[in-house]
């Protein structure tokens, strides 16, 4: 905290004498555009108090979230089970971005998964539709071809183009925000494996290399504001679905970064400590980095962790 | 007595609103319980051995008559809708124009005995044709509710294309040429009866309306006419939808006679009575009919017996196809028991089919050979599987052919077996990760298994499989997947799967 606020003063004073504010304020807001963690990991609190946190240091949501934006969060909701089961992203921490958003102005927040079990139960189930309404924001079926639309993936390798939610193509701001899981096939289930929930055809991907498909699908030029890894409770095997509660391990943990490759390295690394996993096996992960996604290199970022 | 008729009317809708409400609710909104107003039907009453329910409806029946008819069979209301909303369209004179006519009987005893003769040889194929209850839950569920579905699809795609997303698209249910042909004669044939004769089919076609019939001579109270007052102007003739008042010979036809007293209140001079039937000398009704038509009904009744074994023989024996995942044994809803149990109880209603979340319940066409044609079967398609943690299909069968299941125990129920074609496997042909199967198995009993470099590639336990279909909807290899469900003829409890090992170390480091 004092390395920052050091640095926060400096910039200010430093910015003052430039570019001659009219207000101070306006000057701090100016320099939070500017700096800023590449990643700000949170442990050892609530979901909702760690991503306050998380994006306190990130630079506070009015950085992502102008007044009047369309916002749409996707969570994983992609099963019919309970949020003690951590199939689902944990409804207590998308409930308190939804309500983040909302006070930042935003128009309306939408929040939608292209669901594996049963749409509607799974967003009940999830406890996800009733935080979400709770804070303000709506749900929106993804259970028909009709709510998608063809985009081209220009850099993509197998997947040269697919169809996306249309809310996620017409809004100005989204938030991605995947739970850390043990998945059976793609081996594990983060921010870029998230992405096959704004898809609609998604047996393409298993039948043309799921790893390139995942990463391919990371190069979808709207990028999210933030991947938002929930891993307060983590799957750590039979994933994705779970069988019972000893698949879950609570880590009570929050990784966030605006870059899938950063974000899901970071989270492989934290969920080998649980299951040693060898990260050369999540194969999207080189993949997407590959295709210029993003990076795997934590060390060249700017990560800031925070124990509360 | 005037008021009996509007106490038949209000007691017809509060059965018939909610059974209708109930069968179109596609969104889930109605509470599940509403079912039990089902149990109320006289076949489903039977099948599921209710006897108390039994019971409540023979009282009834020997107190009042065929009051089942004109009150509670959603089919009966529904025609007597038809037959009020036809005398919009028809001119003046023919407006409420009955005639006394004489009782099909030949007709009526014959299909009465063809369907009992039916359920003695173990074939539900007559009460899944014509038990009234069911035949209304087909028109409801194959007919009204599309319709219902369309126009809610074509508003929320309107609503939708304006971001507003309140309204949401419905799947159709899966169209079944079969038992919508089916569905569709009952109703051209109900619909047409109706319109130009009231209630000639409950009077001819339907079973239990024969049945009632042959109980209706000994209720307790009857419609009659009092011959002092009457003078034969045929008002109650014309208004009888039955079609059993001879006012000429000032008789009531009792056993055509549904209890719908319109006929009290049409008479002017209040010679129309409902009243106890045994106060003064009875007079026997007239059952010869039947009794001389014994033999001839027989003649008819085995005759169709035959032809009908018969060529359900031949359609068991229909060639397999290509590929075996085409001609499987059909799977059918948990709680089933066994195929001779769910064959022989279930008449194909279809409330099962309009209350699956997942719609993968559908009616079968030839699966189960022709004496089940109608009866649910699960159908996967691509994300049409059995959800897990629902028993809803068994928790509303009114009929008991699906055995309700606490849903622990039907996490557990083996409807069918997965089976797998590793040589078709996209892991195997491909090379590639794949674990879709696996992905989607809620009891771990598709699992996977280490291939080579690296891959992994699906494994069955036979054991662990519930048969839900998950794998074989999400299965990427198509025309035929890789990976299919067996059905099975017996429903036994499958294995519960092993909990992981509990992870009991406390992580206070970020790993990175």
């Amino acid at each position: 905290m004092k390395r920052r606020d050091f640095f926060k003063s400096a910039a200010v004073v430093g910015l003052a004498t430039v570019l001659k504010p009219t207000t101070l304020d306006a000057a701090t807001s100016n320099l939070a555009v500017q700096s800023g963690p590449d990643m700000v990991a949170v442990m050892g609190g609530e979901p909702a108090a760690m991503l306050t946190r998380a994006i306190k240091e990130m630079g506070g949501i009015g950085k992502f979230v102008k007044k009047g934006d369309k916002v749409v969060v996707k969570p994983n909701i992609g099963w019919d089970r309970k949020p003690e089961l951590a199939a689902n992203t944990n409804p207590e921490l998308v409930g308190a971005l939804v309500k983040m958003c909302k006070s930042a102005g935003a128009s309306e927040v939408l929040v939608f998964d292209h669901t594996c079990h049963d749409w509607k139960k799974s967003y009940t189930n999830s406890g996800i539709e009733k935080a979400v309404t709770d804070a303000g924001g709506k749900m929106v079926p993804g259970n028909d071809e009709s709510y998608y639309r063809e985009i081209d993936l220009p850099q993509g390798v197998n997947l040269k183009n697919t169809k996306i939610h249309k809310s996620l193509l017409e809004c100005d701001v989204w938030f991605n925000v995947p739970v850390l899981k043990h998945h059976g096939g793609a081996k594990n289930s983060i921010s870029m494996k998230n992405l096959m929930g704004i898809v609609w055809e998604r047996g393409f991907f298993h039948k043309n290399d799921l790893h390139q498909c995942i990463a391919d699908a990371a190069t979808f030029h709207k990028k999210p504001a933030l991947n938002i890894v929930d891993a307060y409770r983590i799957m750590k095997s039979n994933g994705p679905q779970g069988k019972s509660e000893a698949d879950v391990v609570t880590l009570k943990s929050l990784i966030i970064s605006p870059d899938y490759v950063a974000a899901d390295t970071a989270a492989m690394k934290m969920f080998s400590q649980v299951q040693p996993t060898n990260i050369k096996d999540v194969r999207y992960i080189e993949m997407a980095e590959k295709l210029k996604v993003g990076t795997q290199n934590l060390e060249k970022l700017n990560v800031k962790r925070i124990k509360m | 007595m005037r008021y009996l008729k509007k106490i038949r009317v209000a007691l017809a809708l509060l059965f018939f609103l909610p059974i209708i409400l109930f069968f179109i609710d596609f969104t889930g909104k109605l509470p599940l319980q509403l079912h039990e107003l089902l149990k109320f039907q006289w076949i489903p009453a039977l099948l599921s051995l209710n006897l108390v329910l039994i019971g409540i409806l023979l009282i009834l029946s020997l107190l009042f008559g065929r009051i089942y008819c004109s009150t509670i069979c959603p089919l009966g209301v529904f025609q007597d809708v038809i037959s009020w909303k036809s005398r919009f369209f028809k001119k003046k004179k023919k407006k409420n124009r009955f005639k006394y006519t004489k009782p099909q009987n030949i007709l009526r005893y014959s299909l009465l005995a063809l369907t009992v003769l039916f359920v003695i040889f173990g074939s539900s194929f007559f009460f899944i044709l014509l038990d009234p209850y069911s035949t209304f839950g087909r028109f409801v569920s194959q007919l009204f509710r599309p319709l219902v579905i369309w126009g809610n699809n074509g508003l929320s795609a309107l609503l939708s294309g304006m971001g507003n997303y309140s309204l949401y698209k419905v799947e159709q249910v899966a169209f079944v040429p079969v038992a919508f042909g089916i569905t569709s004669f009952f109703f051209v044939l109900g619909g047409v009866m109706s319109w130009f004769r009231g209630r000639l089919y409950c009077n001819t076609i339907c079973p239990v309306g024969t049945t009632l019939g042959l109980l209706a001579p000994f209720s307790l109270f009857r419609i009659s006419i009092k011959e002092s007052s009457c003078t034969r102007c045929g008002a109650c003739e014309r208004t009888c939808k039955s079609q059993c008042i001879d006012s000429d010979a000032m008789k009531v036809d009792d056993s055509r006679c549904v209890s719908c007293f319109n006929c009290l209140t049409a008479c002017k001079k209040a010679s129309m009575k409902y009243e106890f039937r045994y106060k003064k000398t009875v007079e026997v009704p007239t059952k010869t009919v039947a009794a001389n038509n014994s033999r001839r009904t027989f003649l008819l009744t085995s005759g169709a017996v035959l032809t009908s074994l018969a060529y359900a023989g031949v359609n068991k024996s229909l060639p397999g196809k290509k590929d075996s995942i085409l001609s499987r044994k059909p799977i059918m809803p948990p709680g089933a028991k066994n195929i001779e149990h769910f064959n022989a109880n279930c008449t194909g209603c279809q409330l099962c089919v309009t209350k699956c979340p997942m719609q993968v319940l559908k009616p079968a066409s030839l699966q189960y050979g022709i004496s089940g044609i109608m009866q649910p079967h699960l159908a996967f398609s691509t994300h049409v599987f059995c959800t897990y943690d629902c028993n809803i299909c068994c928790s509303v069968c009114p009929t008991s052919a699906l055995q309700p299941l606490p849903m622990e125990e039907k996490k557990l129920a083996q409807i069918g077996i997965a089976k797998l074609r590793l040589d078709m496997c996209e892991v195997i042909t491909h090379e590639t990760d794949c674990g879709a199967c696996s992905e989607h198995c809620p009891s771990q009993a598709v699992h996977m298994i280490p291939y080579k470099n690296g891959l992994t590639k699906p494994n069955v336990t036979p054991e662990l499989c519930i048969g839900c279909g998950g794998c074989e909807s999400i299965c990427p290899v198509r025309p035929y997947q890789a990976i299919y469900v067996e059905g099975v003829t017996a429903q036994i409890k499958a294995k519960k799967p092993e909990e992981a090992e509990k992870f009991d170390k406390v992580i206070d480091d970020f790993g990175f």
